[in-house]
């Protein structure tokens, strides 16, 4: 097998969010991301489906590990992939967004993935550049790749998306991770709850189909998964909950709180972790952990999402 | 665009159309004739036949005549803000929406907060405008919500209204001394209620702002303030508008506040009325405004309350923003959209769709406007400024943001499709906009 080849055509141009896609994109991403993890785990782990493309990694807020993520998937496939944290460089010299967007595009890329600090910032680029494009965090709105990549991790270790209890726990209002992961998890049948403090829940949340719980005995009961979500420091010293200590002693996942959930829960998280704050090392990196897991599933649904964008990349 | 000669004494008769006189609330065939500027004659009597052989008579062909509209809230640009706004460019953009006089808002740089920069814009008005522009000054120096502005000679000076544009007193204290010194001068405070502790939102919260991942403003942020307020016209006696409301619970205590007899009037924007928060769609910046878009229920009410009479007036609460400020992601944009040109159109929309009466639309855009700044304008009487349009409420177009008159084009009707278009505008009996 030299290429990833496709199980079902995915439909769209570029991965904006997970809001707009069914159950069956959803799905042949996942199914082309398991294709991707066999390749991952052998010794020859190139491939020529982005042969000769190239891959702009264009990160305007710090990741180590997602953009990491995304120049595995890309060099994996064989795309040249380069790297710009635009933090660091045009925007202190007043460029804005559009305008280096318009640069980018000058230089031909097939594919950029973009990482913003504000909601909407990948749309609006998106409109401007001929590639394609990803979305790999804008704000507080989606983080398509990483509710894939959770997707596919709890599907590979409970067999089953459909029908679980998924509680996903912490600073709900600033997470991009809860909002893609509320949309993915429900069209693809699933419970999903948020747990934590009415300073931390975003109005209206109930309303995009996930059930509301403000304490983690209730919001944990007979949950399959428990997702925690970083708490920012600054979020923590008195403008949403007055201290991490507090934070920790009523929404940090210990040992005592996981009994709530089901016996055989299994707990994730996006990373990184701030362990003592939401998370408890002994949790972290206990047996029900799929923590590491996630981070390796991330490739491999990065290399599936890259695959799939470039079925519709003009060939000539 | 003067583009009939006018001689100095000549007759000039609108005959042929539907008068709309907002006070009368009904419309009779009939015209207007007009002399030096003022309405001498009006009603089914005036037709063409019966006019002096000198007169310059216009068919007006059964379209509406109705009073010029009277906006009271507009960004003119001038001074220190020209790259968006001339008065050049807003009058030609007012004439040709049918606005006869524009309420020019005071945080320009430097913000009208001098008896001199009170001048400056009714001396460039004069030479520059092709419509009526009246200051509103500033209630404090600078705009800096915290030292009261010269008042007295800001209004001698020729202020119409006082206010701190965009932002609000947080200061409660300051606030009720302002009303008390402006109740001394019989000056009108117009206040922007918005608790600018809450200013960290964008757009309305609540379900869209929490799938658009966009921190949201609470209705409670600008009851909260005006809650305040009226308490302080309670005690101070001051004649107060609130500027901007969009919100059923702004609309029940402004209500309330009326039925216990205070001096209290309030607006609200064309936008509030005709648009709601899921118009922002995918992000559209033109869409950002403050107060934020609220939702259907909401825009609901205020459709309402104004059909009731709680809502005194409409504003067009034109803001010129370039693309600079607008290609930006949502958080990081400029508020505002222009609206001078466009407020008859979008206001038919409610007409058309039974929500409103025409005459009460054309009232809340003239008549109440004029009596809440003590204006002869907004009414069809003899005796009365010939500020007239006419406009024909059914033809229909789409809306070409390049044919603008704005130096801007951030209209949040952008290609939509409008019904009912000014055709002729005049102020002080000179024709200032026909349409091609």
């Amino acid at each position: 097998m030299s290429e990833l080849r496709p199980i079902q055509k995915f439909r769209h141009r570029h991965l904006l969010g997970i809001e707009g896609l069914s159950a069956a994109d959803i799905l042949t991403l996942l199914d082309r991301a398991e294709e991707a993890i066999e390749v991952s785990r052998q010794i020859e782990k190139k491939r020529a489906t982005l042969r000769g493309r190239t891959l702009i990694n264009l990160f305007f807020e710090a990741s180590t590990r997602t953009q990491s993520s995304f120049e595995l998937a890309g060099k994996r496939l064989g795309a040249d992939v380069m790297n710009m944290s635009v933090s660091t460089s045009s925007v202190k010299k007043g460029e804005t967004l559009i305008d280096t967007a318009m640069t980018l595009n000058a230089m031909r890329p097939d594919i950029i993935v973009v990482r913003h600090a504000q909601a909407g910032a990948v749309h609006l680029l998106a409109k401007k550049v001929d590639c394609a494009v990803v979305n790999a965090g804008d704000g507080a709105h989606e983080h398509p790749t990483q509710a894939l990549l959770d997707a596919l991790t709890i599907r590979r270790n409970k067999g089953r998306i459909e029908g679980l209890t998924v509680a996903i726990c912490g600073d709900i209002l600033h997470s991009r991770v809860a909002r893609s992961n509320i949309l993915l998890l429900s069209t693809l049948g699933a419970r999903v709850r948020v747990v934590g403090p009415s300073t931390l829940m975003p109005v209206g949340i109930e309303r995009m189909g996930a059930e509301c719980f403000l304490d983690m005995k209730s919001g944990l009961e007979d949950a399959d998964i428990v997702m925690m979500l970083r708490l920012q420091r600054e979020r923590m010293s008195g403008a949403f909950v007055p201290s991490s200590r507090e934070y920790f002693r009523t929404f940090g996942l210990d040992a005592e709180k996981l009994r709530y959930a089901k016996k055989d829960a299994l707990v994730m998280h996006p990373g990184p972790m701030n362990r003592g704050v939401e998370i408890d090392s002994s949790i972290a990196d206990g047996p029900q952990s799929l923590i590491r897991e996630q981070v390796e599933m991330g490739v491999a649904v990065r290399m599936a999402v890259l695959a799939a964008l470039a079925e519709h990349l003009p060939n000539d | 665009m003067k583009t009939l000669p006018s001689i100095a004494h000549q007759p000039l008769a609108l005959v042929n159309g539907r008068l709309l006189d907002p006070g009368a609330g009904r419309q009779a065939r009939g015209g207007v004739l007009i002399i030096d500027g003022v309405i001498r004659d009006l009603g089914p009597a005036v037709v063409a036949d019966a006019l002096p052989a000198h007169a310059q008579v216009i068919d007006c062909g059964g379209d509406v005549i109705a009073p010029g509209l009277i906006d009271m809230c507009a960004f003119v640009g001038e001074p220190g803000a020209e790259h968006r706004e001339t008065i050049a460019t807003a009058t030609a953009a007012a004439a040709a929406g049918g606005v006869t006089t524009i309420l020019a808002r005071p945080d320009t740089n430097p913000p009208v907060d001098e008896p001199a920069v009170v001048d400056f814009l009714l001396r460039r008005a004069r030479d520059t405008g092709l419509v009526r522009v009246l200051p509103v000054a500033a209630l404090t120096r600078g705009l800096q919500g915290a030292e009261m502005a010269e008042i007295g000679l800001l209004k001698e000076a020729g202020a119409v209204a006082f206010s701190d544009a965009a932002q609000s007193l947080r200061n409660a204290q300051v606030m009720r001394r302002i009303l008390a010194y402006a109740k001394d001068f019989d000056a009108l405070v117009m206040h922007h209620t918005q608790d600018p502790d809450f200013s960290e939102g964008v757009m309305n919260e609540g379900e869209y702002a929490t799938r658009l991942g966009l921190t949201g403003i609470p209705r409670e942020a600008e009851a909260i303030m005006l809650d305040r307020d009226i308490r302080l016209v309670a005690l101070t006696g001051a004649r107060y508008h609130a500027a901007l409301v969009s919100t059923s619970l702004s609309l029940d205590a402004v209500r309330a506040a009326k039925t216990a007899g205070l001096p209290i009037t309030c607006a609200t924007s064309i936008n509030h009325l005709t648009l709601n928060e899921n118009d922002i769609g995918d992000y559209r910046t033109f869409l950002k405004l403050s107060p934020p878009l609220r939702s259907e229920g909401e825009r609901q009410a205020l459709v309402q309350a104004l059909a009731e009479g709680v809502i005194d007036v409409i504003v067009s609460d034109h803001n010129p923003q370039d693309v600079e400020t607008k290609r930006l992601p949502f958080t990081e944009a400029e508020y505002g959209a222009i609206g001078l040109e466009t407020m008859l159109s979008a206001g038919l929309r409610l007409v058309h769709a039974g929500e409103i009466s025409l005459a009460r639309l054309v009232a809340a855009m003239s008549l109440r406007p004029a009596e809440i700044l003590g204006l002869p304008q907004g009414r069809l009487a003899i005796g009365a400024p010939a500020d007239l349009i006419r406009f024909d409420p059914d033809e229909p177009y789409v809306l070409d943001p390049l044919k603008l008159h704005s130096r801007c084009k951030n209209t949040p009707f952008d290609e939509a499709k409008m019904q009912g278009r000014v055709k002729l505008t005049m102020v002080a009996g000179e024709v200032v906009w026909e349409a091609a």
